[in-house]
């Protein structure tokens, strides 16, 4: 059984090992941004992955009780690795000139909507007051009106 | 056979930092340099657990929660101070 243990862990290693380099490998290889974020979504699931899975397995046959900081850290990157790709590829988007990014099917990038929506609204309306003048009177400043006593 | 499996993870895994360390300062945009170093602190992260393992201490846990939670926190400041110009506005 320690034989079988000692197999498993070696074996969890090596390819949480494997995926990681593969991910940095692929890091350097894809040919632009936007593929390259691929990459280190592997090395976050199946590179961290595998070694916290294999510390798992080692710690829970050499103590006899199982740990769970573990599962925090798993928890913790698989929860942040899809948030951080999301918000690089919407930097990444927003530093682009409008005619580089390829053109949507039906409509425009999603991720550009709240800029218009936002400068449209500003058209319409006249400019709020600075937030400066607002913090001290009240907690929540009521919308601004032209025609304010 | 750990040892081996442990000696095997150490060299694969400081090979993706050179290769990240590569895509840092060869990255074209600002955002490819951002990403280099998130994977640079997730492959850390990889290698301080295998550490934890070869030391046999479960002290390096704590570590690697604490660098994860400020890899993520660090992402996401850059990604603003690229898209806003400003961290806290």
């Amino acid at each position: 059984m320690a034989w079988f243990n000692e197999l498993l862990v070696s074996a969890l290693i090596v390819i949480g090992a494997s995926f990681a380099l593969v991910g940095s490998w692929g890091l350097v290889r894809l040919p632009d941004l936007m593929s390259r974020l691929h990459a280190p979504t592997k090395a976050t699931t199946l590179g961290v992955g595998g070694a916290l899975v294999a510390s798992m397995v080692y710690f829970l046959a050499g103590n006899g009780t199982l740990s769970v900081h573990e599962l925090l850290i798993t928890l913790f990157l698989f929860l942040t690795a899809p948030l951080t790709a999301h918000f690089l590829a919407k930097a990444w988007m927003h530093s682009q000139r409008p005619g580089d990014l390829p053109q949507p099917a039906q409509r425009g990038w999603s991720t550009f909507d709240a800029g218009e929506a936002e400068r449209e609204a500003a058209s319409d309306q006249p400019r709020p007051p600075p937030l400066s003048d607002a913090c001290g009177s009240s907690a929540s400043p009521p919308p601004a009106s032209p025609s304010s006593p | 056979m750990i040892e081996y499996a442990i000696h095997y993870a150490y060299v694969a895994i400081s090979l993706g930092l050179l290769f990240n360390l590569w895509r840092l300062f060869a990255g074209p945009s600002t955002t490819d340099r951002v990403l280099a170093v998130d994977t640079m602190v997730i492959n850390v992260i990889a290698l301080i657990i295998v550490y934890g393992i070869q030391t046999g201490s479960t002290m390096y846990f704590e570590a690697a929660l604490l660098l994860a939670m400020f890899g993520f926190v660090s992402t996401v400041a850059y990604c603003k101070f690229i898209l806003r110009g400003n961290i806290i506005e």
